[in-house]
């Protein structure tokens, strides 16, 4: 039984440039997420793992492909099917501040959902409920009830946006890096509640740009690279036995506590893909110098500053036109590269 | 939120740009910080006290005066004297008189003004900024025109139809030929906001645009939205003044633009009455400073950043 | 030693009274050393490096002498400190990439920069900027560009290479590889130490709460908790067999790849840190530490235990004295 399923989801955005064109924010994405699942979607700044997030959440539509949720696709809703969905989709952000409007109490997030979901619920039986679904969080009532958002800490403050999605009938949580601005040592506690919550049967989508995070609390894993999928299956076959260059070099950039970097078997990727879509990778030799290493994932980071520019220049002038920064650089393929199963619960993209 | 923006974990830093001082003493401009710092700004406060002082004058004052404004008196070209405070002019009105019903009318032509440029921009703003797209472009091509219309040459034409005017129609006219200005500001702000994480929460709690912009967009512009209203109040004076003294204003009504108007149009200046035209001015200018310098002191006030040290 | 500070305390100014983020710290850096500067959100170690180079309205220093190359450093001098900042100490400031003013070419705003700090012969420093460009592998064309135009992993390196233009003596990277990717974050660590290592820059001191990444770039690290440092080492024995019970237990909640939860269960720490405003006597990890015991009420000298190896904890100390006394050699991780 799928609960949630994207099917060659792309987003892309217009650019009203000399060149033309298009920039693609996600390609022809597909994957399903099942109840009691846990997806880590890993993904570097301008992958797409946010609008992936957006898109299922429905605050931002898909250019072309399809979400559905239990068979129905999620755009053919009308306002009440939307309010019905988000009865059963919800989301966590990244800056747990920011989720909380500053002008009120922080539990008028609870009151929201009452207002629009339970209006005749009596204050008595609110109030249990509330008091259920903090302590499925582990926080104290008397600790965060009646308080503003600047005086509770970023772990108290997402584990009430956690809550706050439990107190619906909640069956998908979007988790978009919801761990990165917390404190590490509260990091661990709210991971370990969405592994409680997961053995409860909740599906979650954990978007995260952090592979030890990923690792630790996922069971299938995701790797986007350029709006693309570029690995995907079981959490331990990925990590265990990566096989797309990209996912090497994730790999070896991670910083450990007991093990120095090394110098990967292949080192950093170079794309020069051309306009049309025909792409040469450039593979430096494994004893490149440190400062060799830098210069290559600047050129890979060149591939996605074109991006990254119009979607910022996008969001400073407003509406659905963006504003090439100049002369394209590299230039994204719209096709996503075709993937192909290595092994079962392990797809593999060919090379870009 | 754009991909570049979301990967800075920034410890500590809250939504409102000020830097959470060390663990557990967050500077948070909460209410009260508002009223701490509100009561010891000297501009808020010189500000708000000489208003204060004109406001009780445009109250009592005329209680106080023994003529009505528009009643002629017979006694023409009085200096400032016991019998009339601000002597009288060449017609016989009571001066003193007038400046205080002009005061009266000064201020409600302002809250008339300032309220109905505040509703319709505000409504404007926040309907474009919310929605984007072609209903914002509609919307700003509207406020285009409505800037490029001269109001003056506007207001004398419609003047000339009518039988009478009042302060209510120069009210609601300075109203809607203000509210551009209001609109504009009201949508590049919320245009910003409405990006905000918050907003997009209340959308997940399945909450309509109207409930969102109101209760969680508005709230987060108050201070601005009230710093606006304060302008408003004193353009509306100055523009209402000036449309007096230029004779277009409402007429049989005194008010501070219409005493100057009559004091230019018989020569007070070259015969020295300047009983005549120095208090009507010189009180408009105190009105509009006092709310400009409060204004600027409540600027102070909302932004921790302004702050002297 | 090439830089040294002192019981040194870091005040905030607020109307509701001063509040101490930073509590009698000393530490010393060697000629050539990378220094780790860790800890969590609030405990100071942003307001100590910031201190350093640039003490604001808001910040007071108190007690306390900070000498770099043998020479008293002024930090609540601003006007003596002009003179010393860029050149003797340096900073890159928290959010860096993204205070590049959005307005000017990026060549402008270094020119701008050079000139206020009354730098003489600027062509030769921008020349030496030129190589130093092209060593990180940006294109000289960066010069042209408006920050904006580029990615954050090189608005991140273009600021790193402003701040050490003039070779400074030390130089304060503040969160600098935290808003990155993986792979730039490998890219900009490595920069790091690639400076250091050809003199750009003398000492350097990385402030993150990132431990891991320090695990590959510092030469040493030290732990600062609610406004004291709780303990300094080498990285590979703080890594290894840690000694304050906060470090343990921060070590102990950090997820590695590899390690999935059903294989191994982390944990947190639990209760927060204590307010500052108002902070309580004696150990400031007491009321969260699985050891403390009565002698923790008085607070701990941060004191040497093992050469090199310097901890705030009593626990720690009366272990050590305990070991010495009866002169057994085990390393304390495998005691408890």
């Amino acid at each position: 039984m799928t609960t949630l399923k994207l099917d060659q989801v792309s987003k892309l955005y217009r650019a009203t440039t000399r060149a033309g064109g298009l920039t693609p924010a996600l390609r022809k994405v597909s994957f399903e997420l099942k109840p009691g699942e846990v997806i880590s979607l890993i993904g570097e700044s301008g992958s797409g793992k946010t609008t992936i997030g957006k898109v299922l959440l429905r605050l931002t539509r898909p250019t072309s492909g399809t979400v559905t949720f239990d068979g129905t696709d999620i755009a053919t809703y009308n306002s009440r099917g939307l309010k019905d969905y988000y009865r059963h989709v919800q989301g966590v952000f990244q800056d747990p501040f920011s989720s909380y409007n500053p002008v009120y109490l922080a539990d008028r997030v609870f009151a929201l959902v009452r207002e629009s979901y339970f209006p005749k619920v009596s204050g008595l039986e609110w109030s249990a409920k509330v008091e259920g679904a903090l302590d499925a969080v582990a926080l104290n009532p008397g600790d965060v009830l009646g308080k503003y958002p600047h005086q509770l800490s970023g772990g108290q403050q997402q584990r009430l946006l956690i809550a706050r999605a439990l107190l619906l009938d909640v069956k998908v949580l979007v988790a978009d890096e919801i761990i990165s601005m917390l404190d590490a040592s509260t990091r661990v506690d709210v991971l370990n509640l969405l592994v409680k919550l997961k053995r409860q049967g909740l599906a979650i989508l954990f978007i995260t740009h952090d592979l030890s995070l990923g690792n630790y609390v996922s069971d299938r894993t995701i790797i986007l690279r350029h709006g693309a999928i570029v690995e995907m299956g079981a959490t331990e076959k990925i990590f265990g036995n990566p096989q797309h260059d990209y996912t090497k070099m994730l790999l070896t950039a991670v910083p450990e506590l007991h093990k120095k970097w090394q110098h990967a078997p292949l080192a950093p990727l170079a794309v020069s893909a051309n306009g049309a879509g025909t792409g040469t990778a450039e593979i430096l030799s494994s004893d490149a110098p440190a400062s060799m290493l830098a210069r290559a994932s600047v050129i890979d980071e060149l591939a996605h500053a074109e991006q990254v520019v119009k979607r910022d220049l996008r969001a400073v002038f407003g509406g659905g036109r963006a504003v090439a920064s100049g002369k394209s650089q590299v230039a994204v393929a719209l096709e996503p590269p075709t993937l192909h199963e290595f092994e079962p619960d392990h797809l593999v993209a060919d090379p870009e | 939120m754009s991909e570049s923006i979301s990967e800075a974990p920034a410890p500590a830093v809250a939504a409102t740009g000020l830097p959470a001082g060390p663990a557990g003493t967050a500077v948070h401009r909460g209410r009260n910080d508002i009223l701490h710092y509100g009561l010891r700004n000297k501009k808020l406060l010189f500000g708000l006290s000489l208003e204060l002082i004109l406001v009780l004058l445009a109250i009592i004052g005329p209680y106080l005066a023994k003529n009505p404004p528009m009643e002629i008196t017979p006694y023409p070209l009085q200096h400032p004297g016991s019998k009339y405070w601000l002597g009288t002019d060449l017609t016989g009105y009571d001066l003193y008189s007038q400046l205080t019903n002009g005061l009266r009318e000064s201020y409600l032509v302002g809250a008339l003004g300032a309220g109905c440029a505040a509703l319709i921009g505000m409504a404007l703003g926040f309907i474009a900024g919310w929605r984007g797209g072609w209903l914002d472009e509609v919307l700003q091509m509207i406020t285009n025109i409505i800037v490029m219309i001269p109001s003056l040459v506007l207001l004398v034409v419609i003047g000339s139809y009518l039988t009478s005017r009042s302060v209510l129609f120069e009210g609601v006219f300075i109203g809607l030929t203000t509210w551009p200005w209001v609109a504009r500001a009201v949508r590049a702000q919320t245009f910003s906001l409405r990006s905000r994480e918050y907003v997009d929460l209340a959308r997940l709690s399945g909450k309509r645009p109207t409930s969102i912009i109101l209760k969680e967009i508005a709230p987060n512009m108050a201070s601005y939205l009230f710093l606006v209203v304060i302008l408003l109040f004193g353009s509306s004076m100055l523009i209402a003044a000036s449309y007096d003294f230029l004779g277009v204003g409402p007429n049989n009504v005194a008010s501070l633009g219409w005493t100057m108007n009559q004091a230019n149009a018989n020569a007070a200046l070259t015969y020295h009455l300047w009983w005549w035209f120095i208090p009507p001015g010189a009180v408009l200018c105190l009105m509009v400073f006092a709310l400009l310098i409060a204004n600027v002191g409540l600027d102070e006030v909302f932004n921790p950043k302004l702050r002297e040290q | 030693m090439s830089v040294s500070v002192e019981n040194l305390s870091v005040a905030y100014r607020s109307h509701r009274g001063d509040v101490t983020a930073v509590d009698n710290v000393s530490f010393s850096l060697a000629d050539g050393e990378i220094m780790g500067l860790a800890g969590e959100s609030g405990c100071g170690k942003s307001t100590l490096g910031n201190a350093l180079v640039y003490l604001d309205y808001r910040m007071k220093a108190s007690g306390g002498k900070v000498t770099v190359d043998g020479k008293d450093l002024p930090i609540s001098d601003s006007n003596a400190m002009r003179s010393r900042r860029m050149t003797e100490v340096s900073l890159v400031p928290q959010y860096a990439m993204s205070a590049l003013t959005p307005t000017r070419k990026i060549g402008r705003i270094i020119d701008d920069l050079l000139k206020s700090h009354r730098v003489k012969d600027r062509d030769k420093v921008m020349t030496e900027l030129r190589r130093r460009l092209e060593l990180i592998g940006l294109k000289e064309d960066v010069l042209g560009k408006y920050s904006f135009e580029l990615s954050g992993g090189m608005r991140q390196r273009v600021t790193i290479i402003m701040s050490s233009l003039l070779n400074p003596s030390l130089l304060i990277a503040d969160e600098v590889t935290s808003a990155l990717d993986v792979s730039t974050q490998r890219a900009v660590g490595e920069m790091l130490i690639e400076f250091r290592d050809r003199g750009y820059i003398k000492s350097a001191i990385a402030i993150t709460h990132d431990l891991s990444i320090l695990a590959q770039i510092a030469d040493s690290i030290a732990i600062m908790y609610a406004g004291r440092l709780a303990e300094r080492a080498p990285t590979s024995v703080l890594v290894d067999s840690p000694l304050h019970p906060y470090t343990q237990a921060l070590l102990a909640s950090l997820p590695e790849v590899g390690v999935r939860h059903d294989q191994v269960t982390l944990s947190g720490i639990p209760g927060r840190p204590p307010s500052l405003a108002n902070p309580p006597a004696g150990c400031r990890f007491r009321d969260r530490c699985p050891f403390a015991f009565a002698k923790c009420s008085e607070t701990p000298p941060f004191e040497e235990i093992k050469p090199g190896h310097l901890v705030a904890c009593w626990k720690a100390s009366q272990e050590h004295a305990e070991m010495a006394g009866t002169g057994r050699g085990l390393p304390l991780k495998e005691q408890v």
